[in-house]
């Protein structure tokens, strides 16, 4: 049996995840979270409550989350920490950097400066990253003593 | 004793199509992305919640690995669904579902009550199918 037919309120779970797709995709944006409770026909107290029920995170709490989860692909990608913060929709450095060492235990730039080294160690020396066996099988590592295999299937 | 499983294949055809659909689409996190010489990348990523399961993203293409013949199977293979490489977990499937489905995600079967729990399969961007499975309460 279809489980939609036992859950006759499919339309409400549809309606949350509309919202959250909504944060996705405009948590860059000036959101404001009683326009999404408007526009998913709820009122602020029940739309909170099942999304909360839903995602385990109030709709304030949720786009937090993916703010700092967008700027921590940023930072790893270079961005400064100040550009990162207003880029994933922050107005103020100081209190993006205070959520930021909330969530990760780290400042932006310590994390930026850890990712950056992380890159540049596998850029360096890639192999140190992948189990040799992959690496072997798509002729990544000379096998000593030995010519490279010829594909084997 | 072997205790655990740390690095998983999936066959793809194409890495960027897959970084969008793993990354962007999933909302699985890059483990490793590192680029091999001309045309060779090593991607692997893994579920936000299971950092210490890399799932490598292969691209399908002649070298060393495959010959051209054995590529071009494999493409046809992989693109006609032939193969299905695992069950993944989530807390609450219709809503998993209806979020996958709205970011174009393929289902090929729609949340259904089995006898172990619920399940649904789809199909990555490449034709590999997963089955995606509720966590039993």
């Amino acid at each position: 049996m279809p489980a939609k037919d036992q859950y006759p309120k499919v339309y409400l779970y549809r309606r949350i995840v509309y919202a959250k797709i909504f944060i996705d995709n405009h948590f860059a944006e000036k959101i404001d979270l009683d326009n999404i409770a408007d526009e998913a026909f709820f009122s602020k107290f029940h739309f909170i409550r099942l999304f909360n029920h839903i995602y385990k995170k109030t709709p304030h709490q949720y786009l937090s989350f993916t703010r700092i989860e967008k700027a921590k692909q940023l930072l790893a990608s270079g961005m400064p920490a100040a550009q990162a913060c207003y880029a994933v929709g922050f107005e103020s450095v100081s209190s993006f950097s205070g959520l930021f060492k909330r969530m990760t235990g780290q400042t932006p730039s310590a994390y930026r400066l850890q990712q950056r080294q992380k890159l540049a160690a596998v850029t360096k020396a890639p192999l140190n990253f992948i189990p040799n066996c992959f690496a072997e099988k798509n002729g990544w590592v000379d096998v000593i003593g030995s010519k490279k295999p010829e594909a084997s299937v | 004793m072997i205790t655990k499983m740390n690095h998983v294949s999936v066959f793809v055809l194409d890495q960027d199509s897959a970084y969008e659909f793993y990354v962007n689409k999933l909302g699985f996190k890059v483990h490793t992305d590192a680029a091999m010489g001309p045309g060779m990348r090593w991607l692997t990523v893994h579920p936000p919640e299971q950092p210490d399961l890399e799932i490598a993203l292969m691209a399908i293409n002649a070298g060393m690995m495959f010959n051209e013949e054995s590529a071009r199977q494999m493409r046809g293979l992989v693109s006609k669904g032939t193969f299905g490489f695992g069950v993944f977990e989530c807390d609450n499937l219709l809503v998993t579902y209806e979020e996958l489905k709205a970011k174009g995600v393929e289902f090929t079967k729609e949340p259904t009550k089995e006898f172990y729990g619920f399940e649904a399969l789809f199909k990555d961007d490449s034709g590999n199918w997963f089955s995606l499975g509720q966590k039993a309460d």
